[in-house]
């Protein structure tokens, strides 16, 4: 006959399964018994989260004692897949003779993928460990250089992150 | 009835009315909070210590909210709904015998409960419990919204294939304890110990459909949120939706209270023992009488308790499944429990 299942689900039951009350009473006890079991909610604005070196959080600029690391040479600009960077060149009395006048993310737009830091040769731009952005309009979303130099010392295990793994 | 008379009974009513309110708004956190244990979270805990002022802040935010009305919405019938539902819910706290007589006023005595003696108070509640129904059904007809009209015909449906059940699993224990009368049930249970343990099979049916009475998960099919949005009350909002929200849990409450009546005992503190004469106490005197009345709250809330126990516990029924269990296992289970109670009772005596 067609259209006859045989060996299904509900004719493997056993009697006491098919009645349905022990198997709900052992559910029950599992739900009990997780009550008293530890939670896992990390309180947050008292607890937070510290990332590993690994962690790709807001995109930032090396600051070094001498001035930014960057040489404003365009390149991750020109690799940001959201177009989210805007780089302006200007020169410099410095050893590096080039620097940017002007340094905008668009965090709106960043989709944290790291591609500008993998494809940096200076090792300028770095993804940091801050993940908190909150921004009150659409033009507080765009940081200048002013909000994105951070100091080396701050950044040194992402740093020695991308030399070890890069 | 003289003036006397009439302050006692608003007094009675006022402290009944606030006792659910309180409850109601205690049981929403508890509701909240042990879910959270169970999915191994913590729940609601920054307003006030643990969360405990969490159910007022709801009800200020509920009030400062918006109320809005449909454009295509009955809107009479939008704002009655509500006022049924709360007003059925509390209806039968009036005859909830929630402690024995605690103060003797003139002559006659007076404890936590409106009509006391009432000998068709079993009825009464049967009655209020299915009146119930036109709160929801009147909400999702009223809306003009087909999730809240699904959600009201499924209320309906729902509370006609499990009342059945529902009152003949009762008529078991008015077999056994031979009244309607709530507090000779309690006082023959005082004696003969309690009806759980008669009527096991009545307590099981009449705990499955006062789950389906009250809306409660696994039978929560008048508020499915994955196919009906909110169900009922979709197009509520403001305190309208919260009174909605109350009645759900003051129904929930009185539905355990009428069980801890009828099969756990009532005042009764111990099964099967005798503690008055036990502690050598007046059983009518006041230690007595407030240690039942406690006794009597704690099994309500242990009930209320399995109540959002197996909320958390159990996934939603499919609508035939729902229909299959009330009609083809309940129906004919509470027939064979009257079936055999009979039986019994008409042989022992």
């Amino acid at each position: 006959m067609a259209n006859v299942t045989e060996n299904t689900e509900s004719q493997r039951l056993t009697f006491w399964e098919r009645i349905y009350l022990p198997e709900i009473a052992r559910g029950l006890g599992l739900t009990f018994r997780q009550m008293f079991r530890p939670t896992f909610t990390r309180q947050y604005p008292e607890e937070r989260w510290i990332p590993e070196g690994s962690y790709r959080g807001r995109p930032v600029l090396v600051l070094e004692e001498e001035g930014e690391r960057c040489v404003a040479c365009g390149l991750c600009s020109r690799v940001c897949p959201a177009l989210a960077i805007e780089v302006r060149a200007g020169e410099t009395e410095q050893e590096k003779e080039r620097y940017p006048e002007l340094f905008e993310i668009n965090m709106l737009r960043c989709i944290y993928c790291g591609f500008c830091e993998e494809v940096c040769p200076e090792e300028a731009i770095v993804m940091s460990k801050d993940y908190e952005l909150v921004f009150s309009s659409q033009e507080e979303g765009i940081l200048g250089k002013d909000k994105l130099l951070v100091p080396v010392a701050q950044l040194q295990e992402r740093l020695e992150f991308l030399r070890q793994w890069r | 009835m003289d003036l006397i008379n009439l302050a006692i009974i608003l007094v009675q009513a006022g402290i009944l009315v606030n006792l659910m309110l309180m409850a109601a708004a205690y049981m929403v956190l508890a509701e909240r909070k042990i879910s959270a244990y169970i999915q191994l979270r913590l729940g609601p805990n920054r307003v006030g210590p643990w969360g405990l002022f969490q159910s007022f802040a709801d009800v200020f935010k509920l009030y400062l909210k918006e109320d809005i009305v449909p454009a295509a919405a009955d809107y009479k019938f939008h704002a009655l709904a509500p006022v049924i539902a709360i007003g059925v819910a509390v209806t039968v706290y009036a005859v909830i015998p929630f402690s024995g007589p605690l103060v003797t006023i003139g002559g006659k005595s007076y404890g936590l409960a409106m009509a006391p003696n009432m000998n068709v108070a079993l009825l009464v509640i049967l009655a209020m419990t299915s009146v119930g129904v036109y709160g929801v059904a009147l909400a999702g007809w009223s809306s003009n919204s087909k999730y809240s009209l699904m959600g009201g015909l499924r209320s309906s449906a729902q509370m006609i294939s499990y009342e059945l059940s529902m009152g003949l699993a009762v008529v078991g224990v008015v077999l056994i304890g031979g009244s309607l009368n709530l507090i000779e049930l309690i006082q023959y249970q005082t004696a003969h110990g309690w009806n759980i343990f008669y009527q096991p099979l009545g307590f099981l049916i009449f705990l499955i459909t006062a789950l389906a009475e009250t809306n409660r998960a696994p039978f929560d099919l008048p508020e499915a949120e994955p196919e009906l949005v909110g169900g009922y009350h979709t197009e509520y909002s403001g305190m309208k939706f919260g009174l909605l929200y109350l009645a759900e849990y003051a129904n929930i409450l009185a539905s355990s209270a009428i069980m801890a009546t009828l099969f756990l005992g009532g005042w009764d503190i111990i099964p099967f023992v005798d503690e008055a004469a036990l502690l050598g106490l007046d059983p009518t005197g006041l230690p007595m009488v407030l240690a039942g009345h406690v006794a009597f709250l704690s099994k309500a809330f242990v009930l209320v308790f399995v109540f959002i126990w197996i909320r958390w516990s159990l996934p939603r029924f499919r609508y035939d499944q729902l229909m299959n269990l009330g009609w083809k296992v309940l129906l004919p289970l509470s027939l064979a429990n009257i079936a055999v109670t009979g039986i019994v009772m008409l042989l022992l005596n």
